[in-house]
């Protein structure tokens, strides 16, 4: 192998390598979303679990709700702070969407920033788009 | 048990509980989520141009192509084209197949004694090893690849086609990825294969087990994370995107855990140009691979070759012609 091939393999790799810090200067950043409070949920202040804990926990909250509700026909959820909830995802005054009115702020700007794409929408709808 | 896998375990352990306790204990979030990352890829990367300079910079004064098949001879003896190649074409074909194949690997074969009366040493073709290397290799490249979703946002609709492609089973929830399960399984395997086969064990070192656990380590955590304790992907996003743009932030609410996967990482980066792993450099610069074997088509001259003062029959009959005629010995030129 000659110098030339190798010192050019390198700087690729080299390139490669920091390709996270040159993207991110060549293409515009969508900033991280904001999450924000709106309608019902401005009112209410209580939810079925802490902040930092719904933020990492609300998939398998949900996928245990299912199992529930399908399974066992059980709809009612009891926090830890001492509330019930009704487990509906988009069904009623009480459900996730019931109360945090906005799918594209409440569900789908954090969706979309962390490259996550959930199969709820498959059978639920929102309840905003029935009309 | 056996020192050689014993501490590389147990270094892998405390690494791991240093980040952990040093984030959850003593608040050093600052250090394991901005400062270390950042050492960690200047490391990798003044290392691995440090040792591929080293090597490029290193003579290699004779072909030393392995050859594994017929080399080009008499017109009607047929040739290997790739694993004897005599021509950049088919050197080319031989290091991309080495490269994304692992052909040499295929070639694996393991020695034992028959297990019937006879006792006889026999040698088979043992394909497991090459078979678990693809696994890890591959998985492990789809994950990096995969980890790029918290390096860019928007993120890139390739990437999205790949995260659903290796989640393509929609098993539980999250989504099982393939690839995270395949790298821990298939590094398992490598492990397994190094601690129980007592022929591979008599040859490994500690420098064979340390990246093992590391990478067994960073893959547990990272599964952990994603399938079991849970976190906030966010908060996490939102780290890795600071870092990548020069403004480094310590979200709230991300626990230990990730800032331990992260120094894991981090270790790995650090510790790579160092180590075995230097192979991702060194497989593109082996001579036993990347030369073609012309020797007998082409002269290759040794470049450590010095001017050596000759002198030639013609300069020794010049020098002593007289006394050769005198003396009655024949000579090429009588004058």
């Amino acid at each position: 192998m000659n110098k030339n091939m190798i010192i050019t393999g390198l700087i690729i790799f080299v390139l490669a390598v920091l390709s996270p810090f040159w993207f991110n200067i060549i293409t515009t950043i969508e900033a991280a979303p904001k999450p924000e409070l709106l309608g019902n949920a401005k009112e209410e202040k209580k939810c079925v679990l802490e902040k930092y804990d719904m933020r990492a926990n609300h998939p398998s909250l949900l996928d245990e709700w299912r199992d529930s509700v399908v399974r066992d026909s059980d709809r009612q959820y009891k926090a830890a702070n001492g509330h019930t909830f009704e487990m509906s995802l988009s069904t009623g005054k009480n459900s996730c969407l019931g109360c945090h009115e906005d799918k594209a702020k409440f569900c789908d700007s954090c969706h979309t920033y962390a490259s996550v794409d959930p199969y709820c929408w498959e059978c639920h709808t929102n309840p905003k788009e029935i009309k | 048990m056996n020192q050689k896998y014993l501490i590389p375990l147990t270094t892998v352990f405390l690494l791991f509980l240093v980040a952990y306790t040093g984030v959850e204990g003593a608040g050093l979030h600052q250090v394991f989520g901005i400062f270390i990352p950042y050492l960690a890829v200047l490391a990798f990367l003044a290392g691995f141009v440090y040792k591929v300079l080293g090597w490029a910079s290193s003579a290699v004064p004779f072909r030393i192509p392995t050859t594994c098949g017929q080399q080009k001879s008499l017109p009607w003896i047929k040739q290997n084209c790739i694993d004897n190649p005599d021509t950049s074409t088919g050197v080319l074909l031989r290091m991309v197949l080495e490269i994304f194949l692992f052909r040499s690997l295929f070639r694996n074969t393991k020695a034992a004694f028959n297990k019937n009366e006879s006792n006889t040493l026999s040698y088979s073709w043992e394909i497991f090893l090459w078979l678990g290397a693809l696994a890890f290799h591959y998985s492990f490249l789809v994950v990096i690849l995969r980890h790029f979703r918290f390096f860019t946002s928007p993120v890139p609709s390739c990437l999205k086609f790949l995260e659903y492609m290796d989640g393509i089973v929609q098993l539980g929830l999250p989504g099982l990825f393939i690839s995270g399960a395949v790298l821990l399984l298939a590094t398992l395997f490598l492990l397994a294969r190094r601690v129980l086969d007592a022929k591979v064990t008599y040859i490994s070192q500690a420098a064979d087990y340390f990246p093992l656990f590391l990478i067994i380590g960073i893959a547990a955590s990272g599964l952990s994370m994603r399938y079991f304790t849970k976190v906030d992907i966010v908060g996490i996003k939102t780290l890795t995107m600071g870092l990548v743009t020069f403004s480094p932030i310590i979200p709230e609410g991300v626990g230990g855990l990730f800032y331990a996967h992260l120094f894991l990482v981090s270790i790995l980066f650090a510790y790579f140009p160092a180590s075995k792993l230097m192979h991702l450099g060194g497989i593109f610069l082996s001579p036993t691979r990347n030369m073609a074997n012309n020797t007998r088509a082409k002269r290759h001259v040794n470049p450590w070759n010095y001017d050596v003062k000759t002198h030639t029959y013609e300069e020794y009959e010049d020098h002593f012609r007289e006394k050769m005629i005198e003396a009655g010995l024949p000579v090429d030129k009588e004058e």
